[in-house]
């Protein structure tokens, strides 16, 4: 992989908004984790869109809600902990990028859209979710972690697979 | 890219000197500060959040789940007769386990064209009461027809599914009664009728389910009390909000003193569509061959009492206007907008809640009533008011209840309990908020623990009831009864389990949780309500001699 060059200002600031992403994943997913009751259903039941159905269809069994559940918190704080960390921060970005894309197809930010949960911004068609994801996109293009990161050890002791995929 | 660039960005190589591979491992986890600051600020935070469950020393509601009756197995089967298939007449057939074919049909049409529409799913999961409907009752032939098929639909299936063996169909509620296949019955007759047939049945054996009110007029009340007591037969009234789990909570936090003495009361019915009003369709084939008038105009010496109620305080032009004689299909169908059937606002919708807060509080019959209202809205020739309200006074108790309703707004105002200490909203779910002025919590209050400007205490069901934290998320859900549709098997229909209860008692010999006291209580208090705006002044209740004393007009 060849390296990458960026100029102090530029480095600085890409590990800043990786940190401050994975902060905002590992925040996310640690108070679901440490609320025994906190639950996706209420978010699932909500879903609005073309594909709101499949949402909803999660929800109609109670395991099915359980994995969602385990899933989703532990996802966002694994996301969260290897963008700080700078562990393996490509396939956590695109990870991140994925659960945020989940996001936005259950809760898109339609002209006709109106949800009982009230966000504390104002949306239409981009909404906090498209920008963070396109913020990782960001994170995926310009990578910092083999520079800053544990992916600067990694990158020598794993497989060159995983350079080649370009998973680091 | 050249090798000898001294930028930051060069990434290591194996081959290094010692200086370079400390540096090198700095850059590797220079970032991993930051999760020591992530772990203390979500310490902080944790710490913050756990700081105000520290109240069990001014605060604590146990853990206990709402308690009900639970069925025993092999229980014998009961064979129930329903006298009175109209609108409430089918909804609590269908409570039972028999709903009409074609309500089944619209059900899964419904959830067909809607797959979040769970009605009839649910309704197929509903418990199997282990009763067979063995005959029914009605005035009127399509409503008799309809109760035959709902009665021989054992599986709970639309029109082209099997039944079971029809029910007969009595045309009069009195040869239903002197049925020997019946054990049981289900009043859902107009008020009228109520205590009439509850005392008919009772006389005849029959267990009783009698919808709300207990009584059409006050003599009768007394009279129903007795026969039931004396026949010994196992009689529920139908207020099925008895089974609401919030209340047993409710009754919980009241009889620990959490709210401080409760002074005010605020109940209410807020309505605001023609069918909450009363105005409901006129049914295709009702006419003078299909509906037995003379049933429908009421027992003589029910009648009797009323008129003689009116005629001596004066209150005729709250009579008719139409002769009872008369066939009217409005007064049919929409009764309940006549005082000559009806016991109005008072009796339809107030009983519930002061039935819900009998249940909580104990408070038994008033000392005083007093009310005022009128027909403001619903100018069709209705004689009982669309507008009420009735203040209740129970000066044994230090409380005023207050029932305020209106058919024309749905503006909702909740089931309030005011006490010194904190307040408490009740309904599907219940809401504690401190009152800042508060003596029990004053402590709590000004260490910051407890905060007065939001809910301080919420109790979904289903969920653990000791925790006084509530995320915002899952309560905005349950507020909308969002949260528990869909979950985790069955939501009970409240219905269901008020009936559920009667035959359990009757298997297991025990007493409802809407006896015959607790009716008796509820229909004196209606009437109070009712005289007092009929007659304009102040009912009271004499405790000694158990009877209405009205107060001097002003």
């Amino acid at each position: 992989m060849k390296n990458q060059l960026y100029t102090k200002a530029q480095l600085t600031w890409l590990i800043v908004l990786r940190v401050f992403i994975g902060w905002h994943f590992a925040y996310e997913g640690l108070v679901k984790i440490l609320n025994p009751k906190w639950t996706s259903l209420p978010y699932l039941l909500d879903s609005q869109g073309p594909i709101a159905s499949f949402f909803i269809s999660l929800t109609q069994d109670a395991a099915m809600v359980d994995m969602v559940n385990v899933m989703n918190k532990w996802s966002l704080l694994l996301i969260g902990l290897a963008l700080i960390t700078g562990c393996l921060s490509r396939i956590a970005s695109i990870g991140g990028i994925l659960l945020l894309i989940m996001y936005t197809l259950s809760h898109p930010s339609f002209v006709e859209a109106s949800y009982l949960m009230p966000f504390e911004g104002s949306y239409l068609w981009i909404d906090k979710n498209l920008v963070e994801c396109a913020a990782l996109a960001v994170l995926c293009t310009f990578p910092t972690s083999h520079v800053i990161g544990i992916d600067r050890y990694l990158k020598n002791i794993l497989p060159a697979g995983f350079r080649k995929y370009k998973f680091i | 890219m050249a090798t000898e660039d001294k930028d930051l960005n060069q990434a290591s190589t194996p081959e290094q000197p010692e200086s370079k591979g400390r540096r090198d491992a700095i850059k590797v986890l220079a970032t991993v500060p930051v999760l020591g600051a992530l772990a203390y600020g979500v310490y902080r935070k944790q710490k913050e959040v756990t700081r105000g469950r520290d109240i069990s020393d001014v605060f604590s509601v146990s853990k206990d789940e709402a308690n009900y009756l639970e069925p025993e197995p092999d229980g014998e089967l009961i064979r129930v007769g329903i006298i009175g298939f109209g609108i409430r007449g089918k909804q609590l057939l269908r409570a039972a386990g028999f709903a009409e074919p074609s309500w089944i049909d619209t059900m899964i049409e419904a959830s067909k064209n809607n797959k979040n529409d769970t009605r009839y799913q649910q309704y197929k999961e509903q418990d199997n009461l282990n009763i067979e409907i063995t005959g029914v009752c009605d005035i009127f032939d399509v409503y008799g027809d309809a109760a035959i098929q709902a009665g021989s639909n054992i599986n709970r299936e639309g029109s082209n599914g099997t039944f079971g063996k029809a029910p007969k169909r009595y045309r009069h509620y009195k040869e239903l009664l002197a049925a020997n296949d019946i054990d049981a019955v289900i009043i859902a007759a107009p008020d009228h009728w109520h205590s009439t047939m509850a005392m008919d049945a009772a006389k005849a054996g029959k267990h009783v389910y009698v919808e709300k009110p207990l009584s059409w007029t006050v003599p009768e009340t007394y009279m129903v009390r007795q026969v039931i007591n004396e026949t010994g037969v196992v009689f529920q009234l139908g207020h099925q909000g008895r089974q609401t789990d919030c209340y047993q909570k409710a009754e919980e936090i009241i009889g620990k003193g959490l709210l401080g003495d409760v002074n005010l009361i605020e109940v209410c019915t807020n309505r605001n569509s023609p069918n909450g009003a009363w105005v409901y369709d006129l049914i295709e084939g009702s006419n003078p061959a299909t509906i037995d008038w003379k049933q429908f105009e009421g027992d003589p010496e029910r009648i009797k009492e009323y008129m003689d109620y009116m005629t001596t305080c004066g209150l005729e032009r709250y009579v008719g206007p139409e002769e009872r004689s008369k066939f009217s299909l409005e007064r049919f169908f929409r009764w309940r907008c006549w005082w000559d059937y009806s016991t109005g606002l008072s009796g339809d919708l107030l009983t519930h809640e002061y039935d819900a807060v009998n249940q909580i509080m104990h408070v038994g019959i008033p000392h005083a009533a007093t009310s005022s209202g009128g027909v403001y809205f619903f100018k069709d020739g209705r004689t009982v008011p669309d507008v009420l309200q009735t203040t209740f006074e129970f000066p044994d108790r230090n409380m005023t209840m207050l029932y305020s309703a209106t058919l024309a707004s749905s503006r909702s105002r909740g089931k309030v309990f005011m006490g010194h200490d904190a307040s408490m909203e009740v309904s599907n779910i219940l809401q504690i908020t401190v009152d800042k002025d508060s003596t029990r919590y004053a402590d709590k209050i000004n260490k910051g623990i407890i905060h007065t400007n939001a809910p301080f205490y919420t109790y979904v069901p289903g969920q653990d009831s000791s925790d006084t934290v509530t995320s915002p998320t899952e309560l905005y859900f349950a507020q909308r009864g969002l949260l528990y549709t869909y979950v985790n098997g069955k939501r009970y229909d409240t219905t269901h389990l008020h009936i559920r209860e009667w035959l359990e008692c009757i298997r297991q010999k025990k007493t409802p949780s809407c006896n015959i006291n607790q009716a008796f209580d509820e229909a004196i208090t209606a009437h109070m309500g009712t005289r007092a705006f009929l007659e304009g002044r102040t009912m009271y209740w004499d405790k000694e001699k158990e009877e209405i004393v009205r107060g001097e007009t002003v």
